[in-house]
């Protein structure tokens, strides 16, 4: 017996991207396999790590907790969309790569989409408002200090108009 | 030289591809590969009956299912004995798929390939496996009690014995003034990388050749390894190793069964195959460390002075030993940290449990030894009265002594002798860096405002860069770019920086001109491996050396071009210049393209080395014979024995009187690993170790039930800590440069995760006022311990099983 | 750690979600948020062959206050109802709860009434609703139409009164009388994680700011949501000099918790006793006008 497939469409990073998935294609996999978007990474698969945060529509969410087949028609930013306008590092990937915020990298993208979207909402966060905001993603390599760091320096970035200084 | 790399904190140069979501990651590969999936054992202790296959043939997808009747040759055999030790008496290990019994839950027992890991998992759900149980044997009173077996031929469960004296210690205690007798308790924890494992495999068949992508701490090694299983010619073998999403130990063991089974059924299939271990296989098919049990017996003066200490520890090292006993033997070398121990005696058994095995996790064993020595310091203190730091001073191998031979083997086989260290240094910038001798009074302010708080401190010494050796190839390109390749893999420390740092230094380039390649034994085929902090010391080294080398050849070119003495030559900024007069410079690419003579020209810069091109000396061969064509060479470092870096940490504890619940408020750390190429990436470690041991000391454990079942084999249960868990951590570098190699480094990859159980315990332990002997500790554990001691019965009076006569509390 | 294959529906409008719910019986499975369903899923620990996923039923994503309630919708996500001004103002004790749960990723997705069905007895919201004495409204297909007070609603761990078929279309939280104040207390392992214990309490007061009620609602210290009422412990005391110690050590007479390998029994029960009082004082605050700090950690 063959699966079912369903046409999924996204826009992903603003573009519009489809294939066609089984309803059973975690959004994880769809956009690592389906779509070769492979900056989005899958650490547990149960909710808990947030490697595999992706924004849909805005909201970070885990993307391995999500069917592909019911957020379509969905806007999804991952890792690869979080660059700056003109193709650079975007702000909160400059902030990590200044301030020493990742080491073996695995547990970057969904740190780098969770922040982007509190900064969006908090631009100005005081050090244990930026230590709560990424208190749900793990992390085994830094122990968070220059992750903390980071998410200050991207605030910081993105208040002087998202250029380093 | 113009600008001095080496210390400085730049940034890092893989960082742009990994912040961008550009990394490769194993499962980044091969997007049309056939996916892997296996059935496990749900059993911790079983016969197998039979492999039932016949609901499962008709899922559209299934390629193909194997067991270990499928298997032949050398497949069939059980995986190696990494590390052969004299006292590893009983060394077992798996076959790739079980072969008859199972031996803990997670072992491979079918392996499944199908279109995707969606319908690979589906046939598992279809494969019936019949099981005749057998009895479990879960932990270290059971194991020792052996009245049942994990391996038939193994009678006691001991997989080996081990006896190290030096002096005669039992007598060095009985003699003196005070005498005690501790039992301390760690549990397991596990590495735990973010990434877990995984292998993608491709033959070409025309070629005859294998191609193995692992996500793996030794890419050199398991070439070997798997040109030996598939009994393939080791030149038909590459490794390649991806970018790693960490590693901490677990990835350093090889050839995994997947490893090995993964490229046999890629070539018995002829198609591309792809397995990405999940989390809960990780939990339950990789491998555990930390388990132990010690019994510290030790003599000491009125002074706190060691007079003798008598230690046995008992080793869980789970259903196989595939890495030998080296967790328990730097247990056992590596607990003396930097005290002298009077005459020191320690004996170990390791032992097989039905459980995962026990292979190392960052810190390997150091982390139980500092624990049960500073463990052991506290409780002197406390016996006599004196301050905590005050006895490990008196204790302290002191900065003329060194270097220190402390008589015995380390787990590289050679003396224990400490290179170098300022102890006593350390100490007082510890002491000065938490406030040490402010903190009674805190303490009391904070006591009569209700709140409970404690301090603790421990230190370790720690033996890094061990050999027997890495390697490094520098190759100048004619583009006057310089390619690095050392065989050592990354798992994300920095490599690519540090060793880029190191050659631009040795060879006087500008860094953005280097290029480092790690881990793919296409560009470097010799090489041990990513463990025991030995990266940059090891590969550092033998970058700086082979760069070295490459320096000379490029200053011997250069002065025939530039008709000028060798040694009125530098390079400075990518070209070979005459000292104090940089007119006269020739760029580092065409010193490369000089250096190889040509017949044919591909661009100008080849043209120069042409036949006709310049004035040949027609007086010898165009290569002397003891040369050899291009600006590049190879080279190895290889220590006469490892270097010792060391540590002391302290740490300011919050305990609820009411809820018990556990707060870290100040974690700070003294840190010496010698000279340091980059600050900023070694305070990265020493955050991330930090991060790991207080992990370890107050939140990870894997819990076992009777029947060997892994009770919380997810990230809801097994509880890394999270950034709401981590304090921010206050560090402070000492560097005292290791004489024993050309950098003065030493290894910082472990370092922070050591004493993380020993601190935290020494801190909650004094904020409470009674022994903690047991980590790590949750809040209802402390609780149920306040209970205990208002009972009276305190944890630390629990009688070994069994003792013999010496004095418990002292004389 | 891949889902098996279901058949997949995705009703647009309830009288489509209800049919398909009706067709598929028992072999279906609502798909609200997936924040607890999709990890059992990707686990293999249940493996239904259709999903009626909910998410495009626009009209269940609201959150309302009437006079004397909070009604949440199905589809109202976590974070709604976390952010929801109206519904802070009159009923606080949600967004003190709901801040508890999980981090705020799992709560952008997650909903109020799915975790009310999912039934877990650690979770905040069905102690919440216990202790609120509010009520769950299920449908059919067919007109069929049952209100369910939350005594009723919680049969067991993970089992609510939900049946195949029913979908559960709202929730509805009553806005407790005039004079109370609430706060709600949690111990667990890592900030985010299920409690090892939480309260949620209700202390009403009188004029005089004397206690008349304390209502106190728990999670992880019994097979469902416990609901105690230790207002016999406190009555006519004033808020300010109660003995909210003895309302603790009233309930954790009453609590009957299991070990498990986060925490033993006698430790879970002090733990009743001392968060029992720590919210039950600041509750009576809260209730007086004077607390404050009531979202905080515990
Ligand atoms: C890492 C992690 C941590 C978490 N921590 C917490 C925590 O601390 N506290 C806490 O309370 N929760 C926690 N949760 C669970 C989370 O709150 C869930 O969102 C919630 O329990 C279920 O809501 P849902 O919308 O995701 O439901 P789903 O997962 O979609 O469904 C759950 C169950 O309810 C059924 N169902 C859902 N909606 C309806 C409906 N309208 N009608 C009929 N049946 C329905 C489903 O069929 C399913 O059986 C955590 C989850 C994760 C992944
Ligand atoms: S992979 Fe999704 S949270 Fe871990
Ligand atoms: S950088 Fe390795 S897990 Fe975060």
């Amino acid at each position: 017996m063959t699966e079912v497939r369903h046409d999924v469409r996204l826009r992903v990073n603003g573009v519009e991207r489809s294939a066609a998935a089984p309803a059973r294609r975690l959004l994880s996999d769809f956009l690592r396999h389906d779509l070769r978007l492979t900056g989005t990474h899958v650490g547990c698969e149960h909710g808990v790590c947030g490697a595999c945060t992706v924004l849909v529509d805005g909201r970070p969410m885990r993307s391995c907790l999500l069917f592909a087949v019911s957020v379509d028609g969905a806007e999804i930013t991952t890792v690869e969309g979080c660059r700056s306008g003109d193709g650079g590092l975007g702000p909160v990937q400059q902030a990590f790569l200044e301030c020493h915020g990742l080491q073996c990298g695995f547990c970057t993208p969904g740190f780098i989409t969770t922040i982007t979207a509190y900064l969006a909402e908090h631009p100005d966060p005081t050090e244990e408002e930026a230590r709560e905001a990424i208190g749900g993603n793990l992390c085994r390599c830094t122990g968070y200090v220059n992750i903390v760091a980071s998410v200050l320096r991207a605030a910081e970035l993105i208040r002087s108009g998202g250029r380093p200084a | 030289m113009t600008t001095k790399l080496f210390g400085e904190p730049i940034p890092r140069r893989e960082d742009p591809r990994l912040v961008s979501g550009a990394g490769r990651y194993l499962d980044d590969l091969g997007p049309d590969a056939l996916a892997v999936a296996f059935v496990r054992s749900p059993h911790a202790h079983a016969r197998i009956i039979d492999i039932d296959v016949t609901d499962a043939l008709d899922v559209d997808g299934l390629v193909a299912i194997y067991t270990y009747e499928d298997l032949a040759g050398r497949v069939a055999e059980p995986l190696p004995v990494l590390i052969p030790h004299p006292a590893l008496h009983a060394p077992r290990t798996a076959h790739p798929l079980a072969n008859g019994v199972v031996r803990h839950v997670g072992e491979a027992v079918a392996m499944v390939v199908a279109t995707d890991r969606y319908v690979a998992e589906d046939v598992c759900d279809r494969i019936r496996v019949g099981y005749r149980p057998l009895p479990a044997v879960v932990g270290i009173d059971a194991a020792c009690a052996a009245t049942h077996r994990v391996h038939e031929d193994v009678p006691d469960n001991t997989a080996a014995r081990l006896v190290q004296e030096v002096g005669d210690a039992p007598a060095a205690i009985a003699a003196a003034p005070y005498r005690l007798e501790l039992e301390l308790e760690i549990e397991r924890s596990a590495s735990m990388p973010m990434e877990g494992r995984g292998v993608y495999a491709r033959w070409d068949a025309a070629d005859r050749s294998l191609r193995v992508y692992s996500s793996t701490q030794t890419s050199t090694s398991l070439r070997f390894a798997l040109a030996t299983k598939l009994e393939l010619p080791v030149d038909r073998v590459e490794v390649v190793t991806p970018d790693v999403g960490g590693g901490f130990g677990v990835k350093i063991v090889h050839p995994w069964p997947e490893e090995v089974l993964v490229p046999w059924a890629a070539i018995r299939l002829g198609r591309e195959l792809r397995w990405t271990e999940d989390r809960r296989e990780h939990f339950v098919a990789s491998a555990h460390e930390r388990g132990q049990r010690h019994r510290v017996r030790v003599g000491f003066d009125a002074d706190g002075r060691l007079r003798g200490l008598d230690v046995t520890f008992w080793h869980d090292n789970g259903a196989y030993t595939p890495y030998g006993i080296i967790v328990p033997v730097i247990t056992a070398t590596q607990l003396l940290g930097p005290y002298r121990p009077g005459a020191y005696r320690v004996e170990f058994a390791s032992l097989y449990t039905n459980t995962v095995q026990v292979t190392p996790y960052r810190g390997a064993g150091r982390p139980q030894g500092v624990y049960a020595m500073e463990r052991t310091m506290d409780a002197i203190a406390q016996q006599l009265g004196i301050d905590r730091a005050t006895v490990r001073e008196r204790n302290f191998i002191q900065p003329e002594q060194m270097p220190y031979d402390h008589g015995m083997i380390f787990q590289d086989g050679r003396p224990l002798i400490y290179d170098s260290g300022d102890y006593p240094a350390a100490m007082a910038m510890l002491k000065e860096l938490v406030g040490w001798d402010d903190f009674a009074a805190y303490r009391e302010r904070a006591r009569a405002a209700g709140r409970r708080v404690g301090i603790g401190l421990a230190c370790y010494v720690e033996g890094t860069g061990v050999g027997p050796y890495e390697g490094a190839h520098v190759r100048v390109e004619t583009t006057g770019q310089v390619v690095v390749a050392t065989g050592l893999t990354s798992q994300g420390q920095g490599h690519e920086t540090v060793f880029a740092q190191v050659a631009a230094d040795a060879l006087g380039v500008p860094i953005d001109d280097v290029t480092v390649v790690t881990g793919d034994t296409r560009r470097f085929k010799y090489a041990v491996g990513t463990f025991a902090s030995r990266a940059a010391v090891m590969s550092g080294s033998a970058v700086a050396l082979a760069a070295g080398k490459v320096r000379d050849k490029a200053v011997r070119i250069a002065a025939e071009a530039l008709e000028a003495d060798p040694g009125d030559l530098e390079i400075v900024d990518g070209a070979v210049q005459v000292k104090g007069d940089p007119a006269a410079r020739i760029a580092l690419g065409t010193v490369a393209a000089l250096a190889n003579p040509l017949r044919y020209s591909f661009d100008a810069q080849t043209a120069l080395a042409t036949q006709f091109a310049k004035a040949a000396r027609v007086d010898r061969p165009p290569v002397a014979d003891d040369d050899e064509p291009g600006l590049e060479a190879t080279d190895y470092y290889s220590p006469i024995r490892s270097t010792f870096a060391y540590g002391m940490h302290a740490a300011i504890v919050e305990t609820d009187p009411e809820t018990a619940d556990i707060r870290v408020l100040r974690y700070c750390v003294v840190h010496d690993c010698g000279n340091l190429i980059n600050p900023r990436i070694v305070a990265g470690q020493v955050h991330g170790g930090v991060a790991q041991g207080i992990g370890g000391a107050l939140y990870e454990r894997l819990a076992y039930d009777r029947d060997g079942q892994l009770l919380n084999a997810s990230f809801m249960d097994f509880l890394m800590p999270y950034a709401s868990e981590v304090p921010a951590i206050e560090i402070a570098h000492l560097q005292t440069p290791s004489p024993l190699n050309p950098l003065g480094v030493k290894g910082a990859g472990e370092a922070g995760v050591i004493p993380g159980s020993a601190v935290l315990a020494s801190a909650i332990e004094d904020a409470e006022g009674f022994r903690i002997s047991r980590m790590p500790i949750s809040p209802s554990e402390l609780w149920e311990l306040r209970q205990r001691h208002a009972t009276g019965a305190s944890p630390a009076d629990r009688d070994p099983a069994d003792r013999d006569p010496v004095d418990r509390e002292g004389s | 750690m891949k889902p098996a294959s279901f058949v997949y529906h995705r009703p647009t409008d309830l009288g489509d979600a209800l049919a398909a719910l009706a067709e598929v019986g028992h072999d279906g499975k609502v798909l609200a948020g997936g924040q607890s369903l999709v990890p059992v899923l990707t686990m293999r620990l249940a493996a239904p062959g259709h999903l009626v996923d909910i998410n495009r039923l626009a009209e269940l994503r609201h959150v309302t206050v009437t006079g004397d309630a909070v009604r949440v919708g199905a589809l109202a996500r976590h974070t709604d109802l976390e952010r929801d001004e109206p519904a802070y103002a009159v009923l606080p004790l949600l967004r003190r709860a709901t801040a508890h749960v999980a981090h705020r990723t799992i709560r952008n997705r997650g909903t109020t009434v799915g975790s009310l069905v999912h039934a877990d007895p650690a979770a905040e919201l069905p102690a919440v609703l216990a202790v609120l004495a509010g009520e769950v409204e299920l449908v059919r297909a067919g007109g069929g139409r049952r209100l369910v007070p939350a005594g009723e609603f919680f049969l067991g761990p993970l089992e609510s009164a939900v049946r195949p078929g029913e979908l559960a279309v709202s929730a509805t939280f009553p806005v407790p009388p005039a004079g109370t104040g609430s706060a709600w207390l949690e111990l667990s392992r890592r900030r985010g994680d299920y409690a090892l214990v939480g309260v949620g309490v209700l202390v009403t007061l009188d004029a005089e700011q004397r206690v008349t009620r304390v209502r106190a609602g728990y999670v992880s210290v019994g097979p469902t949501p416990i609901v105690l009422d230790l207002t016999d412990a406190v009555a006519g005391q004033r808020y300010d000099e109660a003995a909210w110690a003895a309302a603790g050590a009233l309930a954790a007479t009453l609590v009957h918790p299991e070990e498990d390998i986060h925490a033993t029994a006698a430790y879970r029960r002090h733990l009743v006793a001392v968060l029992t009082s720590r919210a039950a004082q600041r509750a009576g605050a809260d209730a007086a006008g004077t607390g404050a700090g009531t979202e905080g950690a515990e």
